[in-house]
């Protein structure tokens, strides 16, 4: 069936090995999305995105409007912020996020009058989004416009979305893929916002496509998603974006992985997407696009999953940027009793926090809890060469070598089996049967060669 | 920050929810979950259910004898196991079950007849030199159950060889002491395909049935325990061989097909030869490891004084593994053609 839906696209609709872990979206893959309230106080840490941090723009005592720039990217590779609440700039806070940085971070605490939330949330859902006469709108101002709204890549990276789109003479390219894979388990805001906003998203696709005047636009959906292929479907009848079904294989959502599935191409080694004349980006992000050229509204709200059985009520929920965790983790019904690790994103790639004042990101995807009963153990043994790891990689490395070089601390070795191809998906120490982290071991064997190659 | 510690401690205090204790969180790396499926100890548990069809056929055929021989190896590989940890001072590891699954390959590839001290021996060399100097479970280079038996083999050839393939049940009429293989390499003499294919003919206990080790097999390589690439590999390329010097010396197939089903190369190509530990890692390596296996058979069959080879083969190219993974890795996708 995949086979079939990727007519006219090179690809297979899939990518050599990879894993499938269970995927546990039905916790919250029927729960419509639901839009909290305007929070007491927001908290914006000014790197929030993968480049130079945004420079505050506001002082401390300040009044600041629903969508007023806060913090600006000034550099090419940065993004500005944008205040999501109406109210009074208060002294900076430092704040740490749960990939472990520590920032420092623009406080907003609520005042004056608020625009509702589910105002801004119908405006998504809006089904009568134009799917033409984007020819009056020149590539550079939707770049501009991109840039101006501080829309960075929503699917977790966080990588200025400006700068993939910035037209080039030296690489053209082709095709645009809008990611909508979502192949981490439990997390399924992408999932609902393709299926309650599906017109957003084809809107966005046409408007960045035009971006880099790429001719071919093409949504992936991994075929667990019936329901979001049909909706996307019907949005996109008329319009020149087509939809792929992809196979459901972790990770089929990393970038590469789906370049090789749809395009059939390889992205160089180091390279990214515009190597092969392809750029990519999630389906949210790309709804964000089009809000922010046809509404010229900034990226300050985002879909956001808070799932799995650690949470009470599991549930999609549109959220303003810098709202605490701790207050959507309430909005949930608070953790169970049994809950044992709180995640980042979801169970894969995420990362584990316990400091839930930390405030939801522009690159934050959502909360996965799981008790204990669902997280990995740490009971490893030596490693039996099965081989399993293997045939897991998506990258086609040999983990375990990798692992043991990074144990052995030997950077030389590791170079040599191509260390640095791992994109860390994590698939390698899922399959492990001996629990091994690969991909821990990995990743410190990658600063070891970092450093072993500067000394 | 007072206000969001609030928030936090509703988020987990007792009072929410009378009753409840505040959940104790954890931190670790990603990813946070993993394949229940699997692990260490339910490999080694496959490969002693893909054993069993060959365990019950030995015990049918050799009774006492096979029995003897497998209680005498298990019970000293898990002691050696045992007392081998213990002197090293390492954690105890006999919960993985490899120290056992070595047992029961070592004692199905035991001649019926050979006696008690004989399968202590090798299983004692076998966890002693074969695994535990090497670092345990994972390190070794050698299949344990093949440097115990090939210990034992150059130690008491008689014992061994093929005088002690008695006819110990009486239920082969066909041959009488020698295996089929070296009746035919020294007798020339031939034993029926059948008999082959089922088992009742003499040989090591556990050896002689090709349909047990090919339906154990198959289960493995479908819990993907096993790799099929080594054992296809080397069935392919001792069918070759043996199909070469079958039309060149006119044996109209019966050459063909006692090496096929003769002796331990089916028990060896599925249990033997593909232990992960001691074979490749990719897919490729596991075709050079099976190539290589099948050639090493037939030259120790055709041009060596014993007649089986598939022991000496596994080891010679367990020798060779880590050259194998060394030559074979695999290029990363997205990398350019050197
Ligand atoms: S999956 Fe684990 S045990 Fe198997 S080869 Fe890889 S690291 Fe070793
Ligand atoms: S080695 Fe890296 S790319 Fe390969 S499976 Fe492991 S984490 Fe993924």
């Amino acid at each position: 069936m995949g086979l079939l839906k990727l007519k006219g696209f090179p690809g297979t609709g899939s990518f050599p090995h990879g894993v499938h872990p269970p995927d546990n979206k039905a916790l919250s893959a029927n729960m419509a999305v639901e839009v909290m309230e305007t929070p007491g106080t927001v908290t914006l840490p000014l790197l929030q995105h993968l480049g130079v941090p945004s420079k505050q723009i506001v002082k401390s005592g300040e009044t600041v409007s629903y969508g007023q720039m806060v913090g600006k990217g000034e550099a090419f590779v940065s993004a500005s912020l944008h205040a999501p609440i109406a109210g009074k700039v208060k002294r900076n806070a430092m704040v740490t996020l749960p990939n472990g940085r520590r920032l420092e971070a623009i406080t907003i605490q609520a005042d004056g009058e608020q625009i509702p939330p589910e105002r801004i949330w119908e405006e998504v859902t809006f089904t009568q989004w134009p799917k033409d006469g984007f020819s009056d709108h020149a590539p550079m101002d939707i770049v501009n416009k991109i840039q101006e709204s501080g829309i960075v890549g929503l699917g977790g990276a966080a990588f200025p979305t400006h700068v993939k789109v910035m037209p080039n003479d030296t690489r053209v390219i082709d095709t645009f893929v809008v990611n909508g894979c979502e192949c981490e388990p439990y997390l399924t805001c992408d999932y609902r916002l393709m299926v309650e906003a599906p017109d957003v998203i084809v809107a966005g696709a046409l408007l960045a496509a035009r971006a880099v005047s790429a001719r071919e636009i093409v949504i992936c959906v991994e075929d667990n998603k019936p329901e979001a292929i049909k909706r996307l479907q019907d949005a996109a009848r008329q319009t020149v974006v087509q939809v792929a079904v992809v196979k459901t294989k972790y990770p089929q959502g990393s970038e590469k992985q789906l370049v090789q599935a749809v395009v059939g191409l390889d992205i160089p080694l180091g390279g990214l997407p515009a190597d092969v004349g392809v750029a990519v980006s999630n389906v949210q992000t790309i709804a964000t696009v089009a809000r922010s050229i046809v509404k010229d509204v900034p990226l300050t709200h985002r879909v956001i999953t808070v799932s799995g059985r650690g949470i009470c009520n599991p549930k999609n929920i549109f959220v303003p940027i810098g709202v605490s965790l701790a207050e959507v983790v309430d909005f949930c019904g608070g953790l169970t009793p049994n809950a044992a690790r709180i995640i980042s994103g979801g169970p894969m790639m995420g990362f584990a926090f316990s400091d839930l004042s930390a405030p939801v990101t522009k690159g934050t995807s959502g909360l996965t809890i799981l008790t204990h009963d669902d997280v990995r153990k740490a009971n490893e043994t030596n490693c039996v060469r099965c081989g399993r790891c293997v045939d897991a990689c998506p990258m086609n490395l040999v983990p375990t070598k990798l692992a043991l070089a990074a144990r052995y601390k030997n950077p030389e070795v590791a170079d040599r089996y191509h260390i640095r191809a791992c994109v860390e998906c994590g698939s390698c120490s899922y399959v492990c049967p001996a629990k091994l982290n690969l991909v821990q071991l990995i990743r410190e064997g990658k600063v070891q060669l970092n450093a072993w190659e500067r000394r | 920050m007072s206000d969001t510690n609030r928030l936090i401690d509703s988020a987990m205090s007792p009072e929410d929810r009378p009753g409840r204790k505040p959940p104790f969180i954890n931190v670790a790396p990603s990813p946070h979950i993993s394949d229940s499926r699997a692990g260490t100890r339910r490999m080694m548990v496959d490969v002693i259910l893909g054993l069993s069809p060959a365990i019950v056929v030995s015990l049918y055929l050799f009774r006492f004898y096979a029995l003897k021989q497998l209680i005498v190896c298990v019970a000293a590989c898990l002691a050696a196991e045992y007392l081998f940890v213990r002197m090293r001072g390492k954690s105890f590891t006999l919960k993985d079950c490899s120290a056992m699954v070595t047992g029961v390959i070592l004692g199905l590839s035991m001649p019926g007849s050979a006696p008690w001290f004989v399968g202590a021996l090798a299983s004692v060399v076998g966890i002693g030199i074969g695994k535990i100097v090497f670092g345990g479970v994972g390190m070794n280079i050698f299949n344990p159950a093949m440097v115990g038996r090939a210990f034992v083999m150059i130690a008491f050839a008689q014992l061994m060889g093929a005088g002690a393939y008695e006819n110990v049940t009486g239920l082969v009429d066909a041959v009488s002491g020698a295996t089929p293989l070296s009746a035919l390499k020294f007798n020339g003499v031939q034993t029926g395909i059948s008999p082959l294919f089922m088992g009742v003919t003499n040989g090591s206990v556990g050896e002689v049935s090709a349909i047990a080790c090919i339906l154990g097999g198959l289960y493995l390589i479908y819990r993907k325990t096993a790799s099929w690439q080594i054992p296809a590999s080397i069935l392919i390329t001792v069918a070759l061989i043996a199909g070469i010097t079958d039309v060149a010396g006119g044996y109209q197939g019966l050459f063909l097909l006692h090496h096929l089903f003769a002796g331990a190369l089916m028990f060896g190509a599925f249990f033997i030869a593909t232990d992960p530990v001691t074979s490749p890692l990719t897919a490729k390596g596991k075709v050079i490891f099976g190539v290589g296996t099948g050639c090493l058979i037939m030259v120790i069959r055709l041009f060596s004084g014993y007649p089986e080879g598939v022991m000496f083969a596994v080891l010679i190219m367990n020798a060779m593994t880590p050259l194998i993974n060394s030559w074979t890795i695999p290029k990363p996708m997205g990398q350019k053609e050197a």
